[in-house]
């Protein structure tokens, strides 16, 4: 396949505004090619070209060709089009469980493609369904066939998804944003699945993705795109290891490092202790009680001045329960949490007003943290003024903060919406640090952040921690992350820490065998991203 | 024609909002005002601000239309037909049809606003509690519940019956019904709010909860109950006119659209001006008010918005 010359414009807008400009490169059979850019690159509108998905009446292609095996994409008609779509070229989306109808079974979904464009009879359709949920690994195929999406993991219905894409035996598979929705361990899984039937159907992948870690495990190729432009294209080790372009070197450079720095772990007052935390959600019945679910059970851990603790997990290990629970937006079913020596678990109403001024809470989506209605300058003395301070003294600290966070005075009169989300989270730890808090508990708060983003607020973070000595609490899925900035780590699954102790210590010589699963699924951790090359393991 | 002082500034007000010069200058991706002046184009929705300022006008400045009172009962001209004394000719006690109508649409107006106000704001400040304490919530919700079930006619004769027919007792019977409505629409906007992000920040701020609620949450429900409102102010003035028609309604000697239609029943083959007249303008006010609420909807809640 080839892309040449490929423009894509914004239909009706007079200013003729591209959204995506001169975008050439290619893909022969048997290749993983990766686009990465971060958010609003174009990667995904690239690929939508590609499949004749732009959403008609706002997206059109102005210029260039798409060529799949020497037929041109964008000269086809509607018809040609499907057809294309099911046999040369298919596609596989983020998030499984909205590519999938919830009211068939998975067998249907994979044999409508077989009905709508093959002429097999029944009984020899339904045998290569369950062939090729065979290759896809899934166990006990018969049951599977039967069952519908729901019933099904997020690893099972992006396997069906695959399966769904896979088997016509398509030229080109497009994969936008795979994996992005799975936890590691699963994540590892469908890479390798990919891979495996790559080789076996000897298929081209168009892998779009904005993990690097993703890329240095299954690229061939890279293709690195930029505000719709083509930054860079080379093969993987050109890309990663010596990278021409400076904006490609910046955003490789901005991948965190698996290997946590050496650092002193900090002998300090201890400013948060949790004490045998459980929190129990109870299922409502009609009648009577339907037992309860264990969302958190028995965790134990403590909080230095100045130190910054890491919680991590894959999705449902309770580490946002715990998060809450010590915000006390939720309440704990038992257990303690002392700051400062108090217990907060206990206190309500009247009682635990004051004492919140203590813990603040940064959140994951920087989109829905801020009031859309407030002045930012307002929301960020909202918390001052709830205590009682004069809204002078509370501008001018806001504004204080503001520069601290790296953000100018004039931000004070703005609303939220007129900040990216690296800007807004700035905000939202503006917010958080105003009424001097001992405890910042940041809930997967560069998550959502592009990634070269997330390196700037990871070291905002890390400045404020040095400059004032607040605690951090910090959440996070992503490893790396933890790595990066974390002095202590602690491992939970199923509402359990199963691993604790200094960041070094837990990532490079793990005593659990969880831990280690989880360490050997983080995707490309066999490369040195800041220093452009792999990593050599007896610099650990 | 006497002088028709409020006229002029009527028409002024129709021209802006339909003058050519403002729309060419509207870009489609502009805000909401811009918007708001761009569905305008749209032929429906111009006639039906047309009609409805045209009827609020005619309400404000009733005395001012060549009317004379429209209770005064004149035996000697009974069920005439138009003429030049009586545009619209008269009502079976000799009543001039044209200034009762003209009258009515004040009725159908106070009626339609006041029931409107009136269900808003017992709805928000009910939805508001149910929303956001859950213990009140079972309790208030199970009234709700019960009020929905009630057959609103039924209740509205319930009361005028009770207290007798006047425009309060109207009013509450319109109300009432309306109420659950709004509640349950506040309650599920409340609901969705209570989880965002920044309502959190904001009680982790330490935020009292009348601030929380007045400062992040509220202001949620004014684009829903702006719409809602345009379909409550419809269904008050059409409940209104049942309940008169039904003789359960306003005192007979009022002149309200419902009543006019009414007493107009007995001579319909005569003189079918008499339910015709009102019967128009009621059913014109109506469309206009519910083209103009699905206008608001679509602007405010895109999501609900029909594809075009």
């Amino acid at each position: 396949m080839k892309i040449d010359n490929l423009a894509v414009q914004v239909v009706g807008d007079p200013t003729g505004r591209q959204v995506l400009e001169n975008i050439s490169f290619e893909i022969s059979s048997g290749e993983t090619l990766c686009v990465v850019g971060e958010s609003g690159s174009g990667k995904s509108v690239t690929s939508l070209a590609i499949m004749g998905l732009l959403p008609a009446g706002s997206l059109k292609p102005s210029r260039g060709r798409i060529l799949v095996d020497g037929e041109d994409i964008l000269a086809a008609s509607p018809a040609r089009l499907r057809e294309l779509r099911a046999t040369r070229m298919a596609m596989i989306f983020q998030e499984p469980m909205t590519a999938l109808n919830p009211v068939e079974t998975v067998g249907e979904q994979i044999d409508e493609v077989l009905r709508i464009h093959s002429k097999l009879s029944k009984t020899a359709r339904r045998q290569k369904v369950l062939a090729m949920l065979e290759s896809v690994h899934m166990p006990d195929v018969e049951r599977i066939y039967n069952s519908y999406p729901h019933q099904l993991s997020g690893g099972q219905r992006q396997r069906v998804v695959i399966s769904i894409a896979l088997i016509l035996e398509p030229r080109i598979l497009i994969a936008d944003e795979p994996t992005t929705a799975l936890d590691v361990t699963t994540q590892k899984q469908i890479l390798l699945l990919i891979r495996e039937l790559q080789k076996k159907h000897n298929t081209a992948v168009l892998f779009i993705t904005h993990d690097f870690g993703v890329v240095a495990e299954i690229a061939d190729r890279i293709v690195v795109m930029n505000r719709g432009h083509l930054v860079e294209v080379g093969t993987r080790e050109d890309i990663l290891a010596r990278p021409r372009e400076a904006y490609t070197r910046m955003l490789v450079s901005s991948v965190p490092s698996l290997i946590p720095q050496k650092r002193e772990a900090p002998v300090t007052d201890i400013v948060l202790e949790v004490q045998s935390l459980s929190k129990n959600y109870s299922r409502k019945r009609l009648f009577g009680s339907g037992g309860s679910v264990a969302a958190a059970q028995n965790v134990n851990l403590t909080l230095r001045k100045g130190e910054i603790v890491g919680i991590v997990g894959e999705s449902g290990s309770g580490k946002s329960t715990v998060a809450r629970c010590i915000v006390r937006l939720q309440d704990p079913t038992s257990g303690a949490v002392l700051v400062k020596g108090e217990d907060i678990a206990r206190v309500s109403g009247p009682q635990l007003r004051p004492k919140r001024q203590r813990v603040q809470i940064v959140f994951q989506d920087p989109y829905r943290s801020l009031n859309p209605r407030m002045r930012v300058g307002d929301s960020i003395i909202e918390g001052l003024v709830n205590f009682g301070t004069k809204r002078e003294a509370a501008l001018k600290k806001a504004r204080e903060l503001l520069g601290l966070v790296g953000l100018s005075d004039d931000s004070m009169q703005r609303y939220p919406h007129q900040f990216s989300g690296g800007q807004r989270q700035r905000i939202c730890i503006a917010r958080a640090l105003a009424l001097d808090p001992d405890i910042l508990v940041a809930d997967e708060a560069v998550s959502a952040l592009d990634v070269s983003v997330q390196a700037q607020v990871l070291k905002l973070l890390g400045e404020i921690r040095d400059r004032t000595g607040i605690a951090v609490l910090f959440i996070t899925h992503d490893l790396r992350v933890a790595a990066q900035i974390c002095d202590t780590i602690l491992v939970m699954q199923h509402g359990s820490i199963v691993e604790a102790g200094p960041a070094a210590e837990v990532l490079t010589s793990p005593r659990r065998e969880y831990t280690r699963t989880l360490i050997d699924a983080a995707p490309g951790r066999g490369w040195d991203f800041q220093n452009f090359g792999p990593l050599i393991s007896g610099a650990a | 024609m006497p002088a028709i002082v409020n006229q002029p500034h009527a028409d002024g007000n129709v021209q802006m909002l339909g003058d050519p010069s403002l729309i060419v200058h509207a870009t489609p991706a502009a805000g909401f005002t811009s918007q708001l002046i761009s569905s305008l184009r749209s032929p429906p929705v111009f006639v039906a601000l047309l009609i409805l300022s045209v009827v609020i006008v005619v309400a404000l400045a009733a005395p001012l239309l060549g009317t004379i009172d429209p209770v005064a009962i004149d035996p000697g001209s009974r069920l005439r037909g138009l003429s030049p004394e009586h545009w619209l000719g008269t009502d079976a006690f000799g009543r001039d049809t044209y200034s009762r109508v003209v009258y009515g649409a004040r009725v159908s107006l106070i009626v339609g606003a006041g029931a409107t106000l009136m269900s808003i704001t017992l709805g928000l400040l009910i939805g508001v509690l149910a929303g956001y304490f859950r213990a009140a919530d079972a309790i208030i919700m199970r009234v709700m519940d019960g009020i929905m079930a009630i057959p609103s006619i039924l209740l509205a004769i319930a009361l005028v019956s009770l207290t007798g027919g006047s425009l309060l007792t109207v009013l509450v019977a319109i109300t009432i019904p309306e109420v659950p409505r709004v509640v349950r629409l506040v309650r599920s906007v409340i609901l969705s709010v209570r989880t965002e992000p920044y309502v959190e920040a904001a009680i982790s701020l330490g935020t009292r909860v009348p601030t929380l609620l007045v400062r992040h949450m509220v202001p949620n429900t004014v684009a829903p109950l702006i719409v809602q409102g345009t379909y409550v102010f419809a269904a008050a003035i059409l409940t209104e006119a049942t309940l008169s028609f039904l003789g359960a309604g306003l005192p007979p000697e009022i002149p309200s659209w419902g009543n006019m239609m009414s007493e107009g029943r007995m001579y319909f083959q005569l003189l079918p001006g008499l339910i015709l007249y009102p019967g128009i303008i009621l059913a014109a006010t109506l469309l206009s008010v519910n083209v103009l609420g699905d206008v608001l909807r679509d602007l405010l809640d895109p999501k609900m918005a029909r594809k075009s």
